[in-house]
C-alpha cells in the first residue's frame, strides 16, 4: 500500500543510533549512516556539529547542561498536537521529566529524511524508531550515571530525569555536565535493546496537556500569514478559467493605476508547467492587492474543460463504473464473474458523492525571499516538503538544494496542505522581481483552486444463490486519483500486473469482510482529472468508498432480513487473509467485531424509538489495510416528516487503535474527525460549473456549526498493541452510519453525499 | 488619518478609509492574533471587539473606528476574557487553532452580556464562528467553565 515498506527496511539496515558530547550539552540521533561512511565517522562528525557527508538523522534530540530536552519534529502541526505525542514516546522510553522537554518544528533540510504529514501516519511510522531512539538515550544516560555513582548499570532506573540505584541518584543534567560521552548502536543493537513493557509507562498513555495549545489560546501562535519580511510587497493572483490549458490573452490594468499602492500586474510563466496562464497583482499593501484585483482586466483563452458541470463528472463516473472492463484491479478473490453467471438473483446499488472542498481557515498562502546566495526560502505551512520542494525547483530551474521551506502552525491542513502550488507563482515573482513576495489567496480564489476531493461513483453489483445466499461483489469506484496528477511515483500495482492505481481513491474497499468472490475495480474518472486538481482530503479514499461500502452492506442485511449488526458479524470471522498479522494487525478482522459488539451495546442497538427515529450501523478500518484503526459507529438519526431536514441526535463510536498515546489529543481528533464526517453527509457539497467551484465562500458552502453538533460518545478500547492512525479514520463510518439510519427512520435509502431527501 | 484606542492605547493610521479593519490591524498595527478566514463575516476569525461589541473587523471600514476602542486578542484583559483564556487551555480546545482568536473574541462578548449562557444561548452567539477542525464540544465546554469560573 502507501507505506513503502522496503524503503523503510532499506534504510534501517544502514541505520544508527549516536550520542555524543556537543558544545555544553549531549545530542542524540537516530538515522542513517550515509554510503561511503563509517560509524565512528558520523558520530564524529555529529559531535563537531557538520553531520553533511556521513550522517542522516531521522530523530534527533539534545539535552542541555541543565537536563532540559528538546525534540525536534519533522512533522507539521496542524491540530493534531503531533510534537506533544511524538516528544513523549521518546521522553518516556529516556526517563525524561517531561516539564523539561520543548519540542521544535524544523524546516526542511535534507538531514531530516522524507517530510510528510498526512495519511494518520505520524504516530504509527515513527512509533518504533521514537522508541529506539529513547531506550538507546536511556542506555548511554545509565552506563555514564553507574560508572559515576559506581553501581551497576543493570541496578539503574531511569525516571523523571534521574538515574536512580538503590539509595543513590544523579540528575540528567550532571550526566551532561560531565561531558566526554561518545557512543553509538548498530541497528541490531538498537533492535535488541529493552523497550519499556506497557505497565511501565509514565509518559504514553497518560493524560497530558498538549504544547501548542496556549499560544492558540492567546493570538500568539504564529502561521505562514502571519510571516512578514522587510520590503515585501503581495501578490494576489488572477486565476484563469480553468486549472489547465487556460493561456493569457490580454492584460488591462488601466483602471487599477489609480488604486493608491497597486505597483503592477504580472504573468506567471511556469517552466514545469504547474502553474497554467496566472497572472498576479504586485501592491504594497493585501486591501491595496485586493481592490487592485478587482479593477484589472484580463482576457484568456480558457482551456478545455471550461464547459464542465458536476453532472458531467458524475456521469463519466457512472459510465466508466458500470463498464466491467474499465479500471484496475485492487482486489481479485475467488471468481466474482463465474458467480455472477451461476446467481439465481443479483442485485446493485450505486453511490454518489459532490465534490468536497478542503476549505482550510487560513487561506493559502507563501512568503517567498531569495537570499544574498541565491538560496530561495518559501515562508509557508506545508504537509509534506518532499513533494513540493522538487516541484519549486523545476518551476525555478534551480537544484533542490537552493531551497528552504520553513515551517509554521498550518491554519487547517486536512490534506489541502499536502500540495503547496501556492509556492510556485510567489517563487517567480519574487525572482522576477528581485524582492520578496508575500501571495495570498482571498477565499474565493482558495475555494476556485482547491484540490477538492473528486466527485465520484461506486457501483456494487452482488450475486446471490438459489437460497438467497451472497456469492460475491463486484465493487467499481470512479474518481479523480490525486496521487495521479501529483506524485505519480506512488501509484501502486494493480493485483493482476495490468496497470497501477491511486490506493488513496480506493483504500477501504480491500475491506476485512470475508466474502466468497470478492473483485474491485479502481477506475479513473479522466473528465475530473482534467478538470481540476484531485486532492487528498480528510480520510481520503476510504471517506467516500466507506460511504459506499457501508451503505451497501446495510442494504444486504435487509434484503437477507438479518439484523444489520448480526449480518456484518457473520462476514467477520476472522478467516483467511482476514485473520491479520503482527506487529500492526494483530487479530484481524475479529478486533473489528469486538469494536461492532461494543457499540452495540453501548448505543441500546434495538431498542424502540419514536416514528421518524433510527439508528444505522458501520463500521471501518481506517485509512489502509496495513495500518488498521479498528472502528464501528452508531448513528441516532430523527427525520422531520414535513421538511425533511435530518437531525443527527448522538453518535457513538468504538475505537480500537491500539496504544493511545497522547489520550485527550486522541480524543479531540476523534471528536473533530466524526464531525467531519457529519458534516459531509449533512452539509458538505460544492458543485462544479463551467470548469468551476461554484459554491466558494460561507453563503454558499455550509460546513457544519455549533448548534448541529450531536451528542458524541466516543470509546477508545484499551489496548497495548501497535498505536495506529487516528486523525482521520473516526470520519470513515459516519456517513453510511447516518445514512442508514436514515433508511432505518423512514424506509429511504440514500445514495449521494451530501445527502438530500 | 484614522485614530483610535487600540487595546487601552491611541493609534493612528494613514490607510485609506475604506480599509478593513482587519488588515489595519494585522499589517499596519501588527497583531497578527486576528485571522482572516472568509473575507465576508460569516466565520468569525476575524472577531474583534468594538466599544465592546464583537464585529467582524473583515467587513468594517477603519473609519468606523475612530475615535472608538478597538480591543483584540492581544489586549483582551477582562475577567470574561481571562477566564476564558485559561478554561481554552484547562479543555484542551484548540486544534489547528486558527479560528480561536475569534472564538475567543465572540465568547467573551456573550459572557458580558450573558454571564451563564445555556446550550441555546451559547449556539446562538457561537453560530457565526466556524471551526474548521469541528471542536465545537469543546469550546462549548470552556464557555461554560469560564462562566463558572468568572462567577465564583
Amino acid at each position: 500500500m502507501a507505506i513503502k515498506a522496503e524503503t523503510i527496511r532499506a534504510a534501517v539496515s544502514r541505520r544508527r543510533f549516536l550520542v555524543g558530547s556537543a558544545q555544553a550539552g549531549l545530542v542524540m540521533s537516530l538515522g542513517t549512516v550515509l554510503p561511503g561512511c563509517s560509524q565512528e565517522q558520523a558520530a564524529s562528525d555529529m559531535a563537531s556539529g557538520d553531520m553533511s557527508r556521513s550522517f542522516a538523522p531521522t530523530v534527533w534530540f539534545e539535552m542541555d547542561a541543565n537536563g532540559a530536552v528538546l525534540i525536534n519534529i519533522a512533522k507539521a502541526e496542524m491540530g493534531q498536537h503531533v510534537g506533544t505525542a511524538l516528544a513523549r514516546i521518546v521522553a518516556d522510553e529516556l526517563g525524561a521529566d517531561w516539564e523539561t522537554v520543548s519540542i521544535k518544528h524544523v524546516d526542511t533540510d535534507p538531514k531530516w529524511g522524507y517530510m510528510v504529514t498526512g495519511g494518520s501516519w505520524s504516530v504509527f511510522t515513527s512509533w518504533t524508531m521514537l522508541s529506539q531512539a529513547g531506550a538507546a538515550g536511556r542506555a548511554v544516560l545509565i552506563d555514564a550515571a553507574a560508572t559515576m555513582l559506581g553501581v551497576n548499570a543493570s541496578d539503574c532506573t531511569a525516571m523523571n530525569g534521574k538515574i536512580t540505584a538503590g539509595g543513590k541518584s544523579v540528575s540528567f543534567a550532571e550526566i551532561v555536565q560531565k561531558g566526554d560521552i561518545s557512543r553509538s548502536f548498530t541497528a541490531d543493537e538498537l533492535a535488541a535493546l529493552p523497550i519499556k513493557p506497557a505497565s511501565e509507562r509514565n509518559l504514553i498513555g497518560k493524560p497530558a496537556t498538549a504544547r501548542d495549545i496556549p499560544a492558540k489560546s492567546k493570538g500568539t501562535a504564529q502561521y505562514g500569514l502571519d510571516v512578514e519580511l522587510p520590503g515585501m510587497v503581495y501578490g494576489h493572483p488572477l486565476l484563469p478559467p480553468t486549472r489547465y490549458g487556460s493561456s493569457i490573452t490580454s492584460i488591462d490594468d488601466s483602471a487599477a493605476k489609480g488604486i493608491p499602492g497597486y505597483q503592477q500586474t504580472i504573468r506567471i510563466n511556469d517552466p514545469s508547467n504547474k502553474i497554467q496562464g496566472w497572472a498576479m497583482v504586485i501592491a504594497d499593501s493585501f486591501p491595496s492587492a485586493m481592490k487592485a484585483a478587482a479593477a484589472v482586466k484580463v482576457n484568456w483563452q480558457a482551456g478545455p474543460t471550461a464547459h464542465i458541470s458536476e453532472a458531467d463528472l458524475i456521469r463519466e463516473g457512472e459510465k466508466l463504473a458500470a463498464d466491467k472492463s474499465t479500471g484496475v484491479l485492487v482486489v481479485n478473490d475467488g471468481d466474482v464473474a463465474a458467480a455472477r453467471s451461476a446467481a439465481a438473483k443479483t442485485h446493485s446499488g450505486i453511490y454518489r458523492t459532490s465534490t468536497a472542498l478542503h476549505f482550510t481557515l487560513e487561506p493559502q498562502n507563501a512568503l517567498v525571499e531569495f537570499d544574498a546566495d541565491g538560496i530561495c526560502h518559501v515562508h509557508a505551512g506545508n504537509q509534506w516538503q518532499s513533494l513540493i520542494l522538487p516541484d519549486i525547483a523545476k518551476a525555478l530551474e534551480v537544484p533542490e538544494a537552493n531551497i528552504v521551506i520553513h515551517q509554521y502552525y498550518l491554519g487547517g491542513g486536512f490534506g489541502r496542505r499536502l500540495y503547496g502550488d501556492q509556492m510556485i507563482p510567489a517563487a517567480l515573482a519574487a525572482r522576477e522581481l528581485g524582492k520578496p513576495v508575500k501571495l495570498v489567496f482571498q477565499r474565493a480564489d482558495d475555494s476556485r483552486f482547491d484540490c477538492v476531493r473528486s466527485a465520484s461513483v461506486q457501483q456494487f453489483d452482488a450475486s446471490f444463490d438459489a437460497d438467497g445466499k451472497l456469492t460475491g461483489i463486484e465493487h467499481a469506484a470512479a474518481a479523480g486519483w490525486p496521487t495521479l496528477t501529483m506524485a505519480p511515483g506512488f501509484l501502486a500495482d494493480g493485483v493482476d500486473g495490468n496497470g497501477k492505481f491511486d490506493t488513496f481513491s480506493v483504500s477501504g474497499g480491500d475491506h476485512w469482510y470475508t466474502l466468497p468472490n470478492h473483485r474491485v475495480r479502481a477506475v479513473n474518472n479522466d473528465l475530473a482529472q482534467r478538470t481540476f486538481l484531485p486532492g487528498w482530503l480528510r480520510a481520503v479514499g476510504p471517506g467516500w468508498i466507506g460511504w459506499g461500502v457501508e451503505s451497501f452492506m446495510d442494504e444486504l442485511a435487509k434484503m437477507a432480513g438479518v439484523d444489520p449488526i448480526e449480518y456484518r458479524l457473520a462476514l467477520l470471522d476472522g478467516a483467511g487473509k482476514n485473520a491479520g498479522s503482527a506487529p500492526v494487525a494483530v487479530g484481524g478482522a475479529t478486533r473489528l467485531a469486538a469494536v461492532l459488539k461494543d457499540v452495540r451495546e453501548r448505543s441500546g442497538w434495538g431498542s424502540t424509538l419514536p416514528a421518524g427515529e433510527g439508528m444505522g450501523v458501520a463500521v471501518c478500518h481506517g485509512q489502509e489495510r496495513t495500518m488498521p484503526t479498528w472502528i464501528a459507529c452508531v448513528a441516532h438519526v430523527g427525520v422531520d416528516p414535513t421538511s425533511k431536514k435530518v437531525t443527527v441526535k448522538k453518535l457513538w463510536q468504538s475505537i480500537d487503535c491500539g496504544t493511545v498515546v497522547h489520550p485527550d489529543g486522541a480524543l479531540a481528533q476523534a471528536e473533530g474527525a466524526a464531525l467531519w464526517g457529519v458534516s459531509l453527509a449533512l452539509h458538505e457539497g460544492a458543485n462544479f460549473k463551467d470548469g468551476q467551484v461554484v459554491e466558494r465562500n460561507l453563503n454558499a458552502y455550509t460546513p457544519l456549526r455549533m448548534a448541529d453538533v450531536p451528542e458524541l460518545d466516543l470509546h477508545f478500547v484499551d489496548s497495548t498493541e501497535m498505536p495506529m492512525g487516528l486523525g482521520e479514520p473516526p470520519l470513515v463510518a459516519v456517513p453510511p452510519a447516518i445514512g442508514n439510519a436514515i433508511h432505518a427512520a423512514t424506509g429511504v435509502r440514500a445514495r449521494n453525499l451530501p445527502i438530500r431527501l | 488619518m484614522t485614530t483610535f484606542n487600540l487595546n487601552g492605547k491611541s493609534v493612528s493610521v494613514d490607510s485609506p478609509a475604506d480599509t478593513p479593519l482587519l488588515w489595519v490591524i494585522r499589517d499596519e498595527l501588527k497583531l497578527k492574533g486576528t485571522k482572516y478566514g472568509c473575507g465576508i463575516a460569516m466565520c468569525g476569525a476575524c472577531t474583534v471587539h468594538l466599544d465592546g461589541v464583537a464585529i467582524r473587523s473583515c467587513v468594517t471600514p477603519v473609519s468606523e473606528a475612530a475615535s472608538r476602542s478597538v480591543t483584540t486578542i492581544e489586549g483582551l484583559d477582562s475577567d470574561a476574557g481571562k477566564a476564558l483564556q485559561s478554561a481554552w487551555v484547562e479543555e484542551q480546545v484548540p486544534q489547528c487553532g486558527y479560528c480561536q482568536s475569534g472564538q475567543i473574541m465572540q465568547a467573551a462578548n456573550l459572557l458580558e452580556n450573558t454571564p451563564n449562557p445555556d446550550d441555546a444561548e451559547i449556539n446562538a452567539a457561537m453560530n457565526g464562528n466556524l471551526c474548521r477542525c469541528m471542536a465545537y464540544t469543546r469550546i462549548k465546554k470552556a464557555i461554560k467553565i469560564a462562566a463558572k469560573a468568572k462567577g465564583a
